[in-house]
């Protein structure tokens, strides 16, 4: 179809191998060898290997809205924390009586308020499947009003960027008091079961971690469905033009809106793929900081390829873990000199470099799709 | 969910349906006494225009007389102060908007060639095809074999078939202005509004633009504004000559050159 389809598929077939046996070689690694074998990874590096797939998995989903629909938001991380907020709610009714408090109803940090019954938004989050569904409901729902006020009044480029921004930051702030009731400051924490398994267990964090694996394997093909769909190049070309698709026909605010309201549901996915594996989500993850770096594992990937945010989540988020592990205080002047590096002088990222590579002189009249 | 409730909504309440184009009592397009004003300059000035079924009309006029405003009222892009613009007898165009005006059959070619370069030629025609244009549709749509033909047909039209699977960003000025009349083609429109279309074509391609639009008028009519006067001149029945946002004078091509006025207006005498 396009002219570098070739090289691309290669990576992207590449990019989807590693995943399949990361996914499937770490937990059966965990089964197969005993705990003082080289092979076997400790539950610290399962979760820590989690952890980079569920930032892949976001990582994902902004590439779909900045990189195809050319909408850069600031903001992602509110989705993705909310997510982890709705997977938190039910793990937080799993506890039940085994809270500091002992009470079977409300969790420790109500009892501490001397609330006496649980708000009514908490109710149905000790059914799994009530919790699954606002993991995807909760984002979704609040991209769809945030997307449908935005677009529809045609705020486009860095003002959307800048509301999308404060979007996250109104909501760090409202979810940091206690009369929110979840949690304040401390959020949600001391997590004990997931579906009746100990969270803590070894054998649960490896089939969390393929279940994040799985989750970014299928994110990866669905993006890359719709991406090669026809609504997939309406996006593009609104990226590109957007007032001329609208004299095309297209409600070019409603196409917006859907790949808004999809790629917050990934990233509410990815939220709730990720706390039950770091055990823990505060308010901190709404940071607009948090969301600033999400746009820079994307940058250093390569925007607009879909594998390209995947290997950028997962490099910065490695180098992230070794270097505040060296220097805690160097980290943000790293990841401020990589955004700007790669701004500066590798424009498509990673990839971009991977493609120059594997294809030297560009030819622009290739007949696309046919081997040269 | 979500998203499918809203777009039937949105995307399907109030376009008017195939066919519904009245203009079996007067003309296709008409406006009818309209006035635009941007911070007080009057871009246009009681304005009324009548555009036939079929017909290909052409407007001139010196810079800023209203020709581009006059496109952006009948497109939806600017809303006019006063005045109305009827499509048919039935529509009223002032209250839709763009993809709406769009979707009712009035294509318009911008002035500066406005096709897709990410995406190829064949892309660029497949995404201006006249279809369901929702949302959910859109994500699920796959060309029938009818459909291919006649992005077939379109693209040997343009002349334009040996280079389908070229991205549209490789393409020489000319031949993106040819693509962006494909792409007002496939929307298969009752009105083609068409700002300066040989801008930057060489003298073959001008010629084969003015056998294309002539061989379209009858099916469409076309309403073509262009600065060239040798090819308003080799493809005109009818011209309108714009000043200072209102119409000074309508006639064929010798009638209009040969008014005082009109001589006035250009050599700012």
């Amino acid at each position: 179809m396009k002219l570098q389809d070739l090289t691309k598929d290669k990576t992207y077939t590449t990019v989807l191998l590693a995943l399949a046996s990361v996914t499937l070689l770490i937990p059966l690694c965990n089964l197969i060898f005993p705990e003082d074998s080289a092979l076997h990874f400790s539950a610290y590096s399962v979760s820590l290997i989690g952890k980079y797939l569920t930032f892949a998995l976001l990582g994902l989903s902004l590439d779909m809205v900045w990189g195809y629909a050319g909408i850069l938001v600031l903001g992602q991380g509110a989705f993705f924390a909310l997510g982890g907020y709705a997977m938190g709610m039910y793990l937080m009714r799993q506890i039940g009586t085994r809270g500091v408090y002992g009470n079977a109803e409300l969790p420790d940090f109500m009892v501490f308020l001397n609330w006496t019954e649980l708000p009514w938004y908490w109710y149905g989050f000790e059914n799994f499947g009530f919790a699954m569904l606002m993991v995807l409901l909760a984002p979704g729902l609040l991209a769809f009003v945030f997307g449908w006020l935005a677009f529809r009044s045609r705020v486009t480029g860095v003002y959307l960027s800048i509301i999308t921004q404060a979007l996250t930051y109104a909501l760090l702030l409202a979810f940091f008091r206690n009369e929110m009731g979840f949690g304040g400051n401390n959020g949600l924490t001391d997590f004990k079961d997931i579906l009746g398994f100990n969270i803590q267990s070894e054998a649960v964090r490896s089939v969390l971690l393929m279940m994040t694996g799985l989750s970014l394997i299928g994110a990866l093909l669905l993006c890359r469905w719709i991406v090669n769909s026809k609504l997939g190049r309406v996006v593009t070309a609104i990226r590109d033009q957007e007032s001329r698709v609208r004299f095309l026909g297209y409600r070019v605010e409603l196409f917006k809106l859907w790949v808004f309201v999809f790629a917050a549901m990934l990233a509410g996915l990815a939220g709730a793929l990720y706390v039950p594996q770091v055990g823990i989500i505060n308010p901190s993850e709404f940071s607009p900081l948090n969301s600033l770096e999400i746009v820079i594992w994307v940058a250093v990937g390569g925007r607009g390829t879909l594998y390209g945010a995947i290997i950028g989540a997962v490099l910065v988020n490695y180098a992230k873990t070794v270097l505040t592990g060296l220097m805690p205080d160097a980290w943000l002047f790293c990841l401020g000199g990589a955004f700007i590096l790669v701004t500066l002088l590798m424009p498509d990222g990673i990839v971009g470099l991977l493609r120059r590579r594997a294809k030297p002189k560009p030819t622009l009249n290739a007949t696309g799709g046919q081997p040269a | 969910m979500m998203i499918s409730a809203a777009t039937t909504t949105e995307g399907g309440a109030s376009l008017p349906l195939d066919g519904e184009v009245d203009a079996r009592h007067g003309p296709i397009l008409y406006m009818e006494d309209v006035s635009v004003s941007f911070d007080g300059f009057r871009a246009l000035n009681h304005l009324s225009l009548y555009i036939d079924d079929g017909e290909l009309r052409c407007l001139i006029g010196p810079n800023g007389a209203g020709k581009t405003t006059l496109m952006d009222v009948i497109t939806g892009k600017t809303k006019p102060d006063s005045g109305s613009v009827f499509f048919g007898q039935t529509i009223d165009l002032l209250e839709l908007d763009e993809p709406a005006i769009a979707q009712a059959g009035i294509c318009r070619k911008f002035q500066k060639p406005s096709v897709f370069d990410a995406l190829t030629v064949f892309e660029n025609l497949e995404l201006a095809l006249k279809t369901d244009k929702r949302t959910w549709p859109t994500l699920f749509h796959r060309l029938n074999n009818e459909q291919r033909d006649r992005i077939q047909d379109v693209l040997e039209t343009i002349a334009l078939s040996g280079q389908q699977r070229q991205l549209a960003g490789a393409l020489s000025h000319g031949q993106k202005q040819w693509l962006e009349i494909g792409m007002l083609l496939m929307q298969d429109p009752k009105v083609m509004l068409v700002d300066e279309p040989i801008a930057g074509m060489t003298h073959q391609e001008v010629e084969r633009t003015a056998e294309l639009l002539l061989s379209l008028q009858g099916q469409h009519s076309i309403v073509v504004v262009e600065h060239d006067m040798e090819f308003v001149r080799s493809i005109a029945r009818k011209v309108t000559v714009l000043h200072e946002g209102s119409v000074l004078t309508e006639g064929t091509m010798d009638e209009v050159q040969n008014d005082t006025r009109v001589i006035q207006v250009y050599l700012g005498g």
